[in-house]
C-alpha cells in the first residue's frame, strides 16, 4: 500500500516535471531567466552528485572536479563545432587537418547519425575522462586524505595547462578558446524538445549514480568511506573500488562539462580554474555531504540563488533618497562565502545532511505537525 | 643562451625562490601541528599585499612594514580561532572545507572591498635601486630576499629548538593529546605558530610583489599552493626542507618561464608534487610516518 502510494506520487511528480519543462519549451521567450537557472542548476547538479559520489560516499576528498569538466568540455566542443564556422573560431591558428577531415565525414553521414553525433561526442568526452581518470588514479589514489586533495587540485591545473598551452593551438585554440558551440541537441526524432534535452541526459547519470550507490558496489564505498582498514579486512579491495568511484565520478563530471560547453556556447579554459571546483564544493556542503537529493536540490537553489534572486545585492539599492550600504559588485559572492562558513561551522549537515529524499518522511512531518497542532487545541 | 643570461634568471629564480620558502614555512608549519592544509594562506600572503598598499599611502614605509606585518599577523590568528579552532575534534574533510571556506571568503571579501582591477603595488625606491655585478644587474630586493629568507630561518630555528615555546610546538607536533596531558597549552601553540607563519607570509608578501608590480584578489592562489607543493618536496613538517622546497621551485619556474615553456611552468609545480609523493611521500628531509589503526 504504502509501496503504491509512494510510486504513485512520485509518477505524478514527474508528469508534472515534464509537463511544465515542455510548456517552458514552448513559451521560452517569455522566461529566459527561469530557463537558463534550470539549464544551468541541472549541469551543475550533475558534478555536484558525481562530486559527492566520490567525497561523500567514498570519503575521498577530491578537487580536480573542473579537470574532468574541461576535458570533456573540449572534447564535446571540439567535435561538434560545425564544418562551416571552423575558420572563425580557428581564426589565429588554423586547425588541425584531422579534426577537419572527421568533421567533413560527419557532415556528410546520413541524418541518423548527424542527429546521434552530438550525444556521441558526449560520451566521448566522458570515456576520454574516465580513462584518463583511471590511469591517474594507478598513482593518485595512493594517496591519503589531503594529498589527494592537493593532488587532484593539481592534476585540474596541469589539464589547464594543457588546453591553454600554444602547442596545442590547432586543436584546443589556446588561450583563445573555443565558440560558436552549437547548443543542446533535439533528442528522439524532435519529440523532445532541444530545451528539455540537459534534463533527459542528467535524470539518466543521475538515475545510474543511484544504482550504483544501491548496489552492493555502493556499500563497499561507504564502508571505505567509514574506516578503510576496516573495509580491507572486510575482504573490500581498496584499490578497485576506490579507482571505480573516481573513474565513474570523473566520466560523469566530463559530461556534465559536455553539457556546460554546449549551455554556455563558448568555453576557455579560464572557465575551468580552482574557482570553479570550489563552487561546486559549496553546492555539496550547501546540500549536505552523502546526500544526492540533497546536491541537487542545492545546485538548483544555489544556482538560482547566484544568477537571478541575489543579483540585487550587486547593484546599489535606494530607499528614497538613502543608500543602502554595502550593496555594490561582489556584494553577492560576500554573501555566498559567507553563508558557506555558516554551513561548515554550524550548520554542518547542510540541508539533508546524509539523508536522501523521501515521500514517507515528508508525509510523516506533515501529519505530525497536524497531530501537535490537535493536541494542543 | 650565453652564460649570463642563465645566470641572470638563476638570480632571479633564487630571489623568487625566497619568498616561495618564506611562504612554504607557513604550510609546513601549521601542516606539523595541525595536520591541515591551510588553503587560506595564499590568500593571507594576497591580502598582506593590499595591507601594504594602503598603509603606504598614508605612512613613510618603516612604519607602513610594521603596520602590514602586525595586521597580517593578527589577521592569521583571528582566522584560525574563527575558522578552525571550533572544528578542532571535527573529522579531517570538515577543517580542509573551512579552510577553503576561508580563502573563497577572503578572495571575495578583496573583490569586494578592492576590486578585481589589478592594483598597482607601490614602490620603495631603497628596494629597487640596481646594483651591477658584472655584467648581471640586479635590483635590492633580488640581493636581500634570499639574504633575509635565510636569515629568518636561521632565527626560527634557534626559536623552534632553543625556547620553551619552540620545544612546546615540537611536542604538541609529536603528539597533540599527550602534549596537552603534558599540560601545554594547546591553544597559545596552535596561535603561535600561526602568528609566525602570517608574519613570514607577509614579509614573503613584500618581497614577491616589490617585483611583481601588482596585486589582484586572485595572485595568492597560484603562489600558495605552489609553496605548498615546496613543503610537500622537501618533507612537511621540516621547516628546512620548506626553504630548499621553495628555492628549488623558485629557479625551475623561473628558468622554464625563460625556455618558454611559460604555461607549463605551473604544471610543473604540480607534476612536481604527484611524482614526489609517488616516489617518496615523506619529502626530501621528512620522517617516515607508520599509518597507526
Amino acid at each position: 500500500m504504502k509501496m503504491k502510494r509512494n510510486t504513485l506520487l512520485t509518477t505524478i511528480t514527474l508528469a508534472l516535471l515534464v509537463v511544465f519543462l515542455y510548456w517552458l519549451s514552448a513559451n521560452r521567450m517569455q522566461h529566459g531567466m527561469l530557463v537558463s537557472v534550470l539549464q544551468k542548476g541541472v549541469i551543475l547538479a550533475l558534478v555536484a552528485v558525481s562530486m559527492n559520489l566520490l567525497n561523500g560516499f567514498t570519503g575521498l576528498f577530491s578537487l580536480g572536479q573542473a579537470g574532468f569538466m574541461s576535458i570533456g568540455a573540449y572534447t564535446t566542443a571540439i567535435l561538434i563545432i560545425p564544418v562551416k564556422s571552423l575558420d572563425g573560431v580557428y581564426y589565429m591558428n588554423g586547425v588541425h587537418p584531422a579534426i577537419r577531415v572527421l568533421k567533413m565525414m560527419v557532415a556528410d553521414s546520413p541524418a541518423f547519425v548527424q542527429s546521434v553525433f552530438p550525444f556521441v561526442a558526449l560520451l566521448l568526452g566522458g570515456l576520454l575522462a574516465a580513462l584518463i581518470a583511471a590511469f591517474v588514479g594507478v598513482a593518485v589514489l595512493r594517496l591519503k586524505s589531503d594529498y589527494l586533495a592537493i593532488a587532484t587540485l593539481g592534476l585540474s591545473e596541469i589539464v589547464r595547462a594543457i588546453f591553454s598551452s600554444p602547442q596545442f593551438d590547432q586543436i584546443t585554440n589556446g588561450s583563445y578558446g573555443l565558440n560558436k558551440i552549437p547548443t543542446f541537441p533535439v533528442m528522439a526524432w524532435g519529440l523532445i524538445p532541444s530545451l528539455v534535452t540537459p534534463f533527459i541526459v542528467v535524470g539518466l547519470c543521475v538515475g545510474f549514480i543511484l544504482l550504483l550507490i544501491n548496489s552492493s558496489y555502493g556499500r563497499a564505498f561507504k564502508a571505505i568511506r567509514e574506516d578503510e582498514i576496516a573495509a580491507e579486512a572486510m575482504g573490500i579491495n581498496l584499490f578497485k573500488h576506490k579507482s571505480m568511484s573516481f573513474v565513474v565520478s570523473s566520466f560523469f563530471s566530463a559530461i556534465a562539462g559536455g553539457l556546460l560547453a554546449m549551455y554556455m556556447r563558448s568555453i576557455e579554459a579560464k572557465t575551468f580554474s580552482i574557482s570553479m571546483t570550489y563552487d561546486i564544493l559549496l553546492i555539496v556542503v550547501i546540500g549536505g555531504i552523502g546526500s544526492v537529493s540533497g546536491s541537487i536540490l542545492s545546485a538548483f537553489l544555489v544556482t538560482a540563488a547566484k544568477e537571478w534572486w541575489l543579483r540585487f545585492f550587486d547593484q546599489p539599492l535606494f530607499f528614497g533618497t538613502w543608500q543602502v550600504p554595502l550593496f555594490r559588485t561582489g556584494f553577492r559572492m560576500v554573501i555566498f562565502s559567507i553563508l558557506l562558513m555558516v554551513v561548515v561551522l554550524v550548520y554542518r549537515k547542510g540541508l539533508m545532511g546524509s539523508e536522501e529524499f523521501s515521500w514517507d518522511r515528508i508525509i510523516g512531518r506533515f501529519k505530525r505537525t497536524k497531530k501537535s497542532e490537535g493536541g494542543a487545541r | 643562451m650565453s652564460m649570463t643570461t642563465i645566470l641572470q634568471h638563476c638570480l632571479t629564480g633564487i630571489s623568487l625562490g625566497g619568498a616561495y620558502a618564506l611562504i612554504a614555512i607557513g604550510y609546513t608549519l601549521v601542516y606539523g601541528i595541525l595536520r591541515l592544509i591551510n588553503f587560506a594562506h595564499g590568500d593571507i600572503f594576497m591580502m598582506a599585499g593590499y595591507f601594504m598598499i594602503f598603509a603606504l599611502a598614508s605612512f613613510p614605509w618603516p612604519v607602513a612594514i610594521i603596520i602590514t606585518l602586525v595586521v597580517t599577523t593578527v589577521m592569521g590568528i583571528g582566522i584560525e580561532k574563527f575558522a578552525y579552532k571550533p572544528l578542532r575534534n571535527a573529522p579531517r574533510m570538515s577543517i580542509m572545507i573551512s579552510a577553503i571556506g576561508v580563502s573563497y571568503l577572503l578572495q571575495n571579501v578583496s573583490t569586494y572591498f578592492f576590486t578585481a582591477i589589478p592594483r598597482g603595488y607601490p614602490e620603495l625606491p631603497y628596494l629597487k635601486r640596481i646594483f651591477q655585478i658584472g655584467e648581471l644587474s640586479a635590483s635590492f630586493v633580488t640581493i636581500l630576499t634570499p639574504i633575509l629568507t635565510i636569515v629568518l630561518v636561521v632565527i626560527l630555528m634557534i626559536l623552534v629548538n632553543k625556547t620553551k615555546t619552540g620545544m612546546a610546538m615540537r611536542a604538541v607536533s609529536k603528539d597533540f593529546e599527550t602534549a596537552k596531558l603534558m599540560g601545554i597549552n594547546i591553544n597559545r601553540i596552535v596561535s603561535v605558530t600561526f602568528a609566525i607563519g602570517s608574519l613570514l607570509a607577509g614579509i614573503g608578501s613584500i618581497l614577491y610583489f616589490t617585483d611583481r608590480m601588482s596585486v589582484t584578489p586572485f595572485s595568492g592562489t597560484l603562489p600558495g599552493l605552489k609553496c605548498f607543493v615546496a613543503a610537500v618536496f622537501g618533507g612537511i613538517g621540516n621547516i628546512p626542507g620548506a626553504v630548499v622546497g621553495g628555492f628549488f621551485i623558485g629557479i625551475v619556474e623561473t628558468l622554464l618561464v625563460a625556455l618558454g615553456y611559460s604555461t607549463f611552468s605551473d604544471a610543473f609545480t604540480f607534476f612536481l608534487l604527484i611524482v614526489m609523493l609517488l616516489v617518496r611521500p615523506t619529502g626530501l628531509f621528512g620522517e617516515k610516518n607508520v599509518e597507526k589503526v
